[in-house]
């Protein structure tokens, strides 16, 4: 970016932060956030239940397709190189082969786009697909064999034989940090925070804490392999995939196909989880090749070893926490540094400063992640990128202060509670932590805890409690849009191209719909994921709620004017402004006279009109520049650890949330225990082990890469101030993400307090407790 | 070879290398067993064979030949759904609803061990007449089916509202 261009951006955010609230979207809150009664919050069982526990909902894999041919890959076994010779003849011969694609025979092919280079690009990497000898990473695949059976195909790509010549490759730490680091960025922003010289405040500090943490590369992991079964019809490409952005990757796939966006049509009706991995990767690029190859339709189901060479994971840190405070607790200085590390292609930087940048009071700050690249697969976003690795260093580094100060650690957090954000000065849209601390700690007992570290034993077990604050910013991203078809009957049909990866959309959006509509649930069905659809809503970032919200608020004022205009002189309504009418009961009503009302069905019928669509799309995400809009959670523990063998169990679980309005207490109950339960993952087992000698992934399976089964997890208490947050659609900040942020720490910190033993490498597993 | 898939007599001439889990995926039509990893790690393929829960992902489909395999499909289906599919809608034991199937049809086959006696890892007492489903009982005979996206306490909600009573009555037909 030029120096002009930084200066218009720099003068553009210091307009939108001082423009009149009522200027931003979200300036006038949404009404419906104030709803207490209605559906909004209400919990409903999710509508595709049925379909899921009967085995009736369809995922990628599932969608048949006449004379469909099965594809399996082949991965390289060296990180960086080329290929010397590749054989092929064993697996064409084999029985079943239809076709074996090698870069020799693939078709000519554009790059992919990468995140973040176009705001549809939804490429992991940009490493030229199949199109040349050269190797980037251990993993890369080098050959997909198409067959009649899978049997066929797995077989046959044992058969094909590849001779590497390796050419260097950077696969260690040590060799990677001594090319120098870089800068990092995220979403266009130097990942990099300074106020005031926190070094020389931190130095002069009356008590002090510094310390560095450190993360491993985590691998999503849902129970659904990727996978698509996709087809050419003429030069049109008919995708059933396993995505969490449908207009993201027809876009990606048009580019990289050098066709038209309208030639793909993308669908993902059911995704089996995602968290950031259910992008673009290889395999839907490498089997729509191999189906114009083969001319054949294909069905790729990536394998679990597959997932974890071909999908990248969130990358590993390593973080510097140093904290210089006052004797009262007061922070004088937060310093927040570190590294992780990326490819060289792709732009993803793990931004593990992120959360600090808001979290607590401070007189100085430096805060600022490096980068170091390695020969490895692209990593990428995962739950909570950033906060749920960086508040493991923030929140043990703060739990290890108050240690030093002799304070509670909720006190001293309480101490450093910010009046506005502590590094851009924005207000607060609404921040209920400290309610969310007190109601946690009252519901969990904290009070009756023992501060002396391993003072409370229960025979050969250890017992000890600890808490950390959860944080996850509010986002949206520009590009939501959405239609609303409203038919004679009274019916409401909302499409949007947003996503179900189990997080409850269809549900929470159907009441929503509802609810604004003046509707019942049975009135309205939300269509979702698929291309055919408008907008462009990524299901990440915590932000398809908002995304959603925001575009159907849009589409919902048109569909209202509309309807008044409808309604014209012979109708109740006569006369009235959009701002003056609501949905209820079926139809529009005057909203400070309830009596004066008219069904949409009386309306349609006397304009004699079978249907009523309209569109809206979201105004770009100002409100993002304009108030400072943060979630947070209160997490606390309680461990058990065994003192002969060093075994972590969680005997006991609450987060207490401040996110806004929750829009369905049962589907939104299950986010937060979801993302806390990948949280105790994250802090006692999950770890991809890379082999530093070769670049490769060792433990690329659930048999060894450990996820929480049923025996690790407790029961898990949740709970959530619902304050909504004016500034917001619904009065909602999304919650997918928060879950995992916090626990690393809340579970270190209670290790701490039943044991004495202050771990600061992830994971936390038995032997670095004996 | 010829098998009974929830109830209907079916024929196929497969591979011998398919396995079961490919024979009702890709062959048969019944894709709501599901694939999470093909190895035996994640439970997610869960079917009853005879009645006793195995990962289909592991078995070979030839070795099934006159055998009786009930799948999600065989359990139940919207409309006509089995009182333990309705207790996890109910409690929400699913998010994705892809390891759902398995751990349903695992949840029925572990109510069959527990009514048989069969101890696990954290029974007690192995010479006792009849296993109380604990909460540790349930968790441990139940970690062969991981949930990616964290249903646990629901799934373990529906299981115990299902079969809770397994355990006391088993009791009682011994005490009559």
């Amino acid at each position: 970016m030029s120096f002009v261009q930084e200066a218009m951006q720099a003068v553009m955010k210091k307009a939108i932060a001082l423009a009149p609230d009522g200027w931003i979207p979200g300036g006038h809150p949404d009404p419906l956030m104030r709803e207490k009664h209605g559906l909004i919050g209400a919990s409903i069982s999710r509508i595709d239940g049925p379909l899921k526990v009967a085995g009736q909902a369809r995922f990628a894999a599932e969608f048949p397709m006449e004379g469909l041919t099965y594809a399996a890959l082949r991965h390289s076994t060296i990180a960086r190189g080329r290929i010397v010779s590749l054989d092929t003849t064993q697996a064409e011969a084999a029985p079943g082969v239809v076709l074996v694609m090698t870069h020799l025979n693939a078709p000519r092919l554009k790059p992919t786009p990468p995140f973040g280079s176009k705001p549809q690009a939804a490429g992991g990497d940009d490493v030229p697909v199949m199109q040349d000898d050269r190797i980037h990473w251990n993993g890369q695949p080098v050959a997909v064999v198409l067959a009649e059976t899978q049997d066929q195909a797995d077989h046959a790509q044992s058969l094909i034989r590849v001779q590497y010549e390796v050419q260097g490759g950077v696969t260690s730490l040590d060799a990677a940090r001594a090319q120098g680091p870089e800068p990092g960025k995220f979403q266009g922003e130097l990942l990099k925070v300074e106020i005031k010289d926190a070094e020389a405040l931190f130095a002069a500090a009356p008590v002090k804490v510094d310390a560095v943490y450190r993360t491993p590369p985590h691998n999503h992991n849902p129970i659904e392999l990727h996978a698509a079964t996709l087809a050419w019809e003429g030069d049109e490409l008919r995708v059933h995939d396993a995505t969490q952005a449908v207009a993201h990757a027809a876009w990606t796939l048009s580019q990289v196909f050098d066709i038209k966006e309208a030639q793909v049509h993308v669908t993902s009706p059911f995704v089996g989880g995602g968290f950031g991995s259910k992008t673009l990767w290889q395999h839907q690029i490498l089997a729509a090749a191999a189906a114009r190859l083969a001319g054949r339709p294909v069905r790729i189901v990536v394998s679990r070893e597959g997932v974890f060479r071909i999908v990248g994971g969130r990358a590993l840190t390593e973080q510097r926490v140093a904290i210089g405070a006052q004797q009262d607790g007061g922070f004088d200085a937060i310093i927040h540094t570190g590294l992780t590390v990326m490819t060289p292609h792709n732009a993803m930087t793990e931004p593990f400063i992120v959360a600090t940048r808001s979290a607590y009071a401070a007189k100085s700050f430096k805060l600022e992640v490096d980068t170091v690249k390695l020969n490895m697969v692209a990593n990428t976003f995962m739950r909570a990128p950033g906060e749920a690795v960086g508040t493991f260093a923030l929140e043990s580094a703060i739990d290890e202060l108050a240690a030093e100060l002799g304070m509670d650690p909720i006190a001293l957090r309480s101490r450093n509670e910010p009046e506005q954000d502590p590094t851009n000065g924005l207000p607060f849209s609404q921040r209920g932590v400290e309610q969310a601390w007190k109601t946690g700690a009252e519901r969990f007992g904290w009070e009756t805890r023992n501060a002396t570290p391993g003072a409370t034993r229960d025979g050969d077990w250890l017992v000890g409690v600890g808490c950390a604050t959860a944080t996850y910013p509010y986002y949206r991203m520009a590009g939501g849009a959405a239609r609303i078809i409203l038919d004679r009957t009274g019916r409401a049909v909302v499409e949007i191209a947003a996503h179900e990866m189990g997080m409850g959309t269809a549900t929470a959006h159907t009441q929503v719909v509802a609810e604004r509509l003046g509707l019942s649930l049975d009135q309205v069905e939300f269509r979702y994921g698929d291309t055919a659809f408008p907008g462009l809503v990524l299901a990440g970032g915590s932000q398809q709620t908002a995304s959603i919200g925001s575009a159907v608020i849009v589409a919902h004022r048109t569909l209202v004017t509309e309807l008044l205009k409808l309604a014209g002189n012979d109708s109740p309504l006569a006369g009235l402004k959009p701002d003056e009418v609501g949905g209820l009961d079926g139809g529009l009503c005057k909203l400070d006279e309830p009596g004066r009302c008219e069904s949409y069905a009386s309306i349609l019928a006397r304009a004699q009109r079978e249907t009523l669509t309209v569109e809206g799309e979201a105004p770009p995400p100002l409100e993002l520049q304009h108030w400072s809009m943060h979630s947070h959670g209160a997490m606390f523990c309680e461990v058990r650890v065994n003192a002969i063998t060093g075994e972590t169990r969680v005997s006991r679980f609450l987060g207490s949330f401040d996110c806004g309005r929750i829009l369905n207490a049962k589907t939104a109950a299950s986010q937060f225990r979801g993302g806390i339960i990948m949280g105790l993952g994250l802090a006692l087992m999950e770890d991809a082990q890379f082999d530093e000698r070769t670049g490769r992934i060792m433990n690329p399976s659930l048999a060894e890469y450990h996820v929480p089964v049923h025996m690790d997890v407790p029961e898990i208490e949740v709970m959530w101030t619902d304050e909504p947050d004016p500034h917001a659609p619904m009065g909602a900040r999304g919650i997918g993400e928060i879950g995992i942020t916090g626990v690393g720490a809340a579970v270190a910190n209670a290790v701490f307090n039943a044991t004495g033993k202050r771990v600061r490498d992830l994971p936390i597993t038995l032997d670095k407790l004996l | 070879m010829r098998l009974t898939i929830n109830g209907r007599q079916v024929e196929a001439d497969v591979d011998v290398r398919t396995s079961l889990l490919d024979l009702l995926r890709d062959h048969l039509g019944l894709p709501g067993t599901k694939k999470g990893c093909n190895q035996g790690a994640c439970g997610a393929c869960t079917v009853l064979a005879d009645g006793e829960r195995i990962n289909s992902c592991l078995a070979l489909a030839v070795q099934y030949d006159g055998r009786e395999v009930t799948t999600i499909e065989g359990v139940g289906a919207p409309g006509a759904l089995h009182p333990l599919q309705r207790a996890f809608v109910e409690h929400d034991g699913f998010q994705c609803g892809y390891c759902t199937p398995g751990q349903i049809c695992s949840a029925i086959g572990m109510a069959a061990e527990l009514e048989r006696g069969l101890p696990s890892y954290v029974t007690g007492d192995l010479d006792a007449e009849t296993i109380e489903l604990t909460h540790d009982e349930l968790r441990e005979r139940m970690s062969g089916n991981l949930c990616r996206c964290g249903a646990y306490n629901g799934i373990v909600d529906a299981i115990r509202e299902t079969f809770g009573q397994i355990a006391e009555d088993a009791g009682k037909r011994e005490a009559a």
